[in-house]
């Protein structure tokens, strides 16, 4: 097992300086001026090529990679050019709360998308197959930014009984688990889990449905093993793919929506994004492109060990 | 007998949940609760980034800047007044120095005094490099704003000199743009900074004060969460009485969405949006919150090509397109009420507006009759390639707006094709010009501009010096009368002959069709029925300080 995890950690050093190669690159190559935000339209020319300087774009495109891996490395991601802030404690804010999202709507998808996939595989072609499949096609056909203006409509302008936007009565940095706060996380949680939830509920019950149907099934039945004992071999046997599944999807959540973030003002990596996009703020743009790119390379390894662990014949292939 | 007593309780309790609902404590803090169009709180450290909505917001509320606007009236154009200046002059011997008397009694948050020293440590900010307190980040927004300032020099505590490269009149119009951020915190600041060197410190001392601001406006800051919330306190010691804020708090807070900015009002966790979404407009009103608009300095335009072989060098399309446009059925139907139509930069009553020959007016009949003298006709049409973005900072509904310019145009013989890219690109291709292989083959290009000041509604589009990559006459506009007039703007030192010089400068661009004028934003904000005295002037900015919240 040490020697598999070592071997994935290894495998995982040239696809990190790819990322940041990409990342760095993609940016780059983006049509705009990267000092934009800071340096008007009718700026004079004598003024534009000091702030270049200033900023270091006038440095050859290899130099400034090379300078921005070396500092990376290090641990500093540059400054913000919009807001002069680190970008490093801009981006860890951000992830920080998507981080909570994306575990409330990981908890709220997985648990929905799991229970509609084994009761749809286990009942198939009955009806209740077709209502949690109905369900979970709902979940991956919505717009899911639609599905959260309605539910501020419906929720937060009708009801009045949940806000419509922010990340607590006081903003994020003083969040607290109470009620007060929570009830902020409801409406974007609930909106985030949609997505998931539905391909979880395709993928487990497709996999239930597989698995039933599978020689070893009828033969531990034929040993008179129950029905509840026969579903847990069924649940073990599809538990390492849902876990890939469910894996994948908790870290596109935690890559942050920019649509979701975006319709709930909730301060996470999407809204960071997408600030950092309209103000073509290159660093805050890199850094977090390249922060939340680790994460998901991250959490594969992640995966992938637990997935050995759980299927030791992964390990010895 | 025995139904008496509950009866009795009842009514006590109902007299008492009345009175306390409707009861409020004399020291009840009163709190402005705004959603901003911003997608982050603009930058605190006193020159504010995204554009003028970061002026309104962080710049004048926690700042003052030598001269201000007056934004006390919602019906004449907003003119400059006197702020941390008293007043002002330039030398009658070299015109390029301007001495400029400041306000006595001043203090900064921080308790520190406002003074020359202070003028020149902040001009010094932004255009002198080896200051400590030079800060990059700040020049681009700030020096653009004021090209011809040289430096500041101190006469005595309540006297500066500041000098142009040139003589320039907009000088006292262009220090609006400059706001007076505290030396005295500042230096705190860098004198405990960490940083491996000077530099370092500056900007560890400038990222500092950005979190712990102080300025002389009339609000202070009180706390600050980077991308959520900015709170603001009223300034009790600001030193204009009449302006001290009269709410207690405002709490400013990004939302970029339009969608999002009003469920937050119509929910009640804002009092105050700018921007509401169009189509809501009506829900709003019957739910009995205030909307106010008025016309704005922005103007919604094309910019024509007047490089050779364009067609728009012929007058009289310029013209014909200016004619051809119902400006009124934009506004009443596409945009909702939600414009003025532009019949040039200035509308009547603004001093800069001047009496032009040329009315742009709705005129079907007559811009055809110009097409054809021009050549064109229902079988020649005249092909126009118009570049402009999806979305942006000002373009309002740029796509739906072209498109109601291309159908409308089209009955005056023209072919109108558009080329649409990305806005930050648009707005780079501004300053590349139409020479560029940027312009991508179009003719005209479509981005909006601020009108608050001379430079920036008439001279950087205007003047033939202006042209790429000095600045936006991204056209090549090359005429000599708008020269002249531009240099006898800059260089008539009386307010008055000065606005009458523009007015003249005005005019003549408008009999020149030198745009087509399309529109005027009129900046719709929408709040609480309980906010009281709010007015919203011909401006980019308001004031805050007037308003009230009533239980």
């Amino acid at each position: 097992m040490f020697a598999y995890i070592a071997r994935r950690i290894v495998y995982v050093i040239p696809i990190v300086i790819s990322v940041a190669l990409v990342c760095f690159l993609l940016v780059h190559i983006t049509p705009g001026d990267p000092l934009v935000a800071v340096l008007p339209a009718d700026a004079s020319q004598e003024l534009a090529a000091q702030l270049r300087s200033a900023y270091g774009f006038d440095r050859p495109l290899p130099v400034q990679f090379g300078l921005w891996l070396w500092r990376a490395v290090h641990g500093d991601l540059g400054n913000s050019i919009a807001t002069g802030r680190p970008v490093l404690s801009e981006v860890m804010r951000a992830v920080g709360n998507t981080v909570m999202l994306a575990i409330a709507a990981a908890m709220i998808g997985f648990t929905l998308g799991l229970l509609f996939g084994l009761i749809a595989g286990y009942f198939r072609d009955t009806w209740i197959d077709k209502v949690s499949t109905s369900f979970a096609i709902a979940g991956v056909s919505l717009p899911h930014y639609w599905l959260g203006m309605v539910m501020v409509i419906i929720f937060s302008v009708q009801l009045n009984w949940l806000p419509a936007v922010g990340a607590g009565p006081g903003g994020s940095g003083a969040w607290a688990w109470d009620w007060e706060h929570l009830r902020y996380l409801i409406l974007p949680a609930i909106t985030t889990s949609v997505i998931p939830m539905g391909i979880v509920t395709r993928t487990v019950r497709a996999l239930t449905g597989d698995i039933l149907s599978q020689d070893f099934v009828e033969a531990l039945r034929a040993k008179g093993l129950r029905e509840t004992e026969v579903f847990r071999h069924v649940v073990k046997n599809a538990a390492p793919t849902a876990l890939a599944v469910m894996g994948l999807q908790l870290g596109y959540m935690l890559g942050g929506s920019i649509l979701i973030e975006t319709v709930f003002s909730w301060p996470g990596s999407g809204l960071l994004l997408n600030s950092a996009i309209f103000q073509r703020d290159l660093p805050l743009l890199q850094g977090t492109i390249l922060v939340l790119a680790l994460f998901f390379v991250l959490l594969n390894l992640l995966v992938d060990i637990a997935q050995a662990a759980i299927d030791p014949r992964i390990k010895r292939s | 007998m025995r139904n008496e007593k509950p009866k009795t309780t009842a009514a006590a309790m109902a007299l008492a949940f009345a009175l306390g609902a409707g009861m409020v404590p004399a020291d009840a803090e009163t709190v402005l609760r705004i959603g901003m169009t911003a997608a982050d709180i603009p930058r605190t450290l006193g020159q504010p980034d995204q554009g003028f909505e970061g002026n309104r917001f962080t710049g004048l509320t926690m700042y003052d800047g030598l001269t201000m606007w007056d934004l006390s009236s919602s019906d004449k154009a907003s003119t400059l007044i006197a702020g941390l200046a008293t007043e002002w002059k330039v030398e009658e011997s070299d015109k390029k120095k301007w001495v400029f008397k400041l306000r006595p009694g001043v203090t900064f948050h921080d308790g520190s005094p406002f003074n020359a020293d202070a003028v020149v440590w902040n001009v010094d900010k932004v255009l002198k490099q080896d200051a400590p307190q030079f800060d990059p980040s700040q020049v681009g927004v700030t020096a653009s704003r004021m090209p011809t300032l040289v430096s500041a020099r101190k006469i005595d505590d309540l006297t500066v000199e500041l000098t142009t490269k040139e003589p320039d009149s907009f000088l006292p119009i262009n220090l609006t743009n400059l706001f007076m951020a505290s030396p005295a915190k500042w230096q705190k600041f860098y004198d405990t900074a960490e940083g491996a060197d000077a530099k370092a410190r500056s900007q560890a001392a400038w990222a500092a004060f950005a979190k712990d601001a102080s300025g002389t406006g009339p609000w202070k800051m009180s706390s600050f969460t980077p991308r959520e919330r900015l709170e603001l306190v009223k300034n009790d010691n600001y030193w204009d009485k009449a302006r001290v804020p009269k709410v207690d708090k405002m709490v400013l807070l990004p939302m970029p969405e339009a969608n999002a900015r009003t469920a937050a009002l119509l929910s009640g966790q804002v009092n105050w949006v700018e921007a509401p979404a169009p189509d809501a407009l009506p829900e709003i009103k019957q739910r009995g919150f205030a909307l106010y608009s008025n016309e704005e300095p922005h103007v919604w335009p094309w910019q024509f090509s007047r490089v050779e072989g364009s067609p728009w060098n012929d007058i009289r399309v310029r013209k014909a397109a200016n004619l051809c446009v119902d400006r009124e059925g934009l506004r009443d139907g596409l945009l909702a009420g939600l414009m003025v139509p532009a019949t040039g930069t200035f509308e009547p009553g603004h001093p800069w507006r001047g009496n032009p020959t040329f009315q742009i007016k709705y005129d079907k009949p007559a811009a055809q009759k110009l097409m054809q003298e021009a050549g064109f006709g229902p079988n020649k049409k005249l092909t126009v390639k118009i570049q402009t973005s999806a979305s942006g900072s000002g373009q309002m509904l740029p796509l739906p707006m072209n498109e109601y310019l291309q159908q409308a145009l089209a009955e005056c013989y023209f072919d109108v094709q558009l080329d649409v890219i990305e806005w930050n690109t648009l707005f780079t291709n501004w300053r590349r010009g139409v020479k560029d292989p940027s312009a991508n083959g179009s003719n005209a290009t479509n981005v909006t501009y601020a009108a608050m000041d001379p430079f920036f509604a008439l001279v950087r589009f205007l003047q033939s010096g202006m042209a790429p990559p000095v600045s936006n006459n991204w056209g090549y506009i090359n005429n000599p009368k708008f020269d002249e007039l531009v240099t006898k703007a800059r260089q008539t030192f009386d307010p008055a002959a000065r606005d009458a010089a523009l007015a003249e400068l005005h005019a003549a661009s408008v009999d020149d069709a030198a745009f087509l004028y399309v529109a005027h934003d009129v900046a719709p904000r929408a709040m609480s029925s309980k906010i009281k005295g709010f007015v919203q002037p011909k401006s980019w900015f308001v004031d805050f300080s007037p308003v009230t919240i009533v239980p």
